[in-house]
């Protein structure tokens, strides 16, 4: 079982790591659509929280496709660690 | 189709927020109910999910190009609900779109009921029931997982552009042919990566698929 989990999480970290830095960097199609229809500014600067890698760019990080592939590392641990967490403090515990 | 803060207005992210927070308390009652009798394949779920949610945040993060300029990803709302269930699917999405909100600005905070409502209870659970209605008629995987998953992303993009025409951000007649049609494109990527996930996966680890779903 844990060394199922640990090769899961392993490719999910080698698809993040590896092939995000050559993902197309177009507009998704809600935005481009946004921008079509001339109301994306909408969307721009209303951050109500300040994230700490905004649009997947990590903000030292002068390499662009070190930035995405650091970003998607820490997003591919977090992400599985939220859950498993969340997971863990949702049990039912078993009455005795 | 992750909605950054400001393309809603407050009714409709408000309403939202509050259906996307009831329907998730829904799905953690659901699931932690199930996920744990007996040790067995409950005590597979969590670990599951976790591997599941790193999967569908890693591909989000791989777009491909679509017609004139845009791009688009993979969501895996219908695949992750295949694979764990309807309920156990939208926490996956969820959480997903939760770490993406906050760590990465990738969906706006007021937005993240939208959101969610989108990917996951459209995305996700209103998907999977449309692939067992599908399932039932075709009988077959790959074509109903296909079909399911391309609807869910033209539903989904449907249903935002509904919300940002509600919102007065855009009119409807301009929004919704705007939405339906690139995300027609998108969602065919959606359904290819789903029907072949999904093969790998009969194929390679049937276990996986017996799992129990909530």
């Amino acid at each position: 079982m844990k060394k199922g989990i640990f090769f899961g999480l392993l490719i999910a970290i080698a698809l993040a790591v590896f092939l995000s830095p050559y993902a197309s960097k177009s507009l998704d199609g809600l935005e481009r659509v946004a921008e079509d229809k001339s109301f994306l500014h909408k969307g721009e600067g209303r951050n109500i929280i300040a994230s700490p890698i905004p649009d997947y760019t990590i903000p030292k990080v002068k390499n662009e496709k070190l930035s995405t592939s650091l970003a998607g590392l820490v997003g591919v641990i977090i992400t599985f660690s939220f859950v498993y967490l969340i997971g863990h403090l949702t049990r039912r515990k078993r009455k005795l | 189709m992750h909605i950054p803060d400001g393309f809603l207005d407050a009714k409709v992210w408000t309403t939202l927020g509050v259906v996307s927070g009831l329907t998730l308390v829904l799905a953690v009652k659901k699931t932690s109910n199930r996920a744990h009798t007996e040790g067995g394949s409950g005590e597979k779920q969590i670990p599951m999910m976790g591997i599941v949610s790193a999967f569908v945040f890693a591909a989000q993060m791989l777009n491909f190009p679509v017609a004139g300029g845009t791009s688009g990803h993979f969501m895996g709302g219908v695949l992750v609900a295949i694979l764990l269930g309807p309920f156990s699917g939208l926490l996956v999405m969820s959480s997903v779109l939760i770490v993406q909100c906050l760590v990465f600005q990738d969906g706006g905070l007021t937005a993240l009921g939208a959101n969610i409502f989108n990917m996951g209870i459209i995305g996700a659970i209103l998907g999977y029931y449309i692939y067992l209605v599908i399932l039932k008629a075709i009988k077959r995987m790959s074509i109903s997982s296909f079909i399911a998953s391309w609807l869910s992303i033209v539903l989904a993009s449907s249903a935002c552009a509904v919300e940002l025409a509600i919102s007065g951000t855009v009119p409807l007649k301009v929004a919704f042919p705007a939405m339906a049609g690139v995300h027609s494109l998108i969602g065919i990527g959606e359904g290819i990566i789903t029907a072949l996930v999904l093969g790998f996966i009969l194929q390679t680890r049937e276990d996986l698929l017996q799992i129990e779903k909530v």
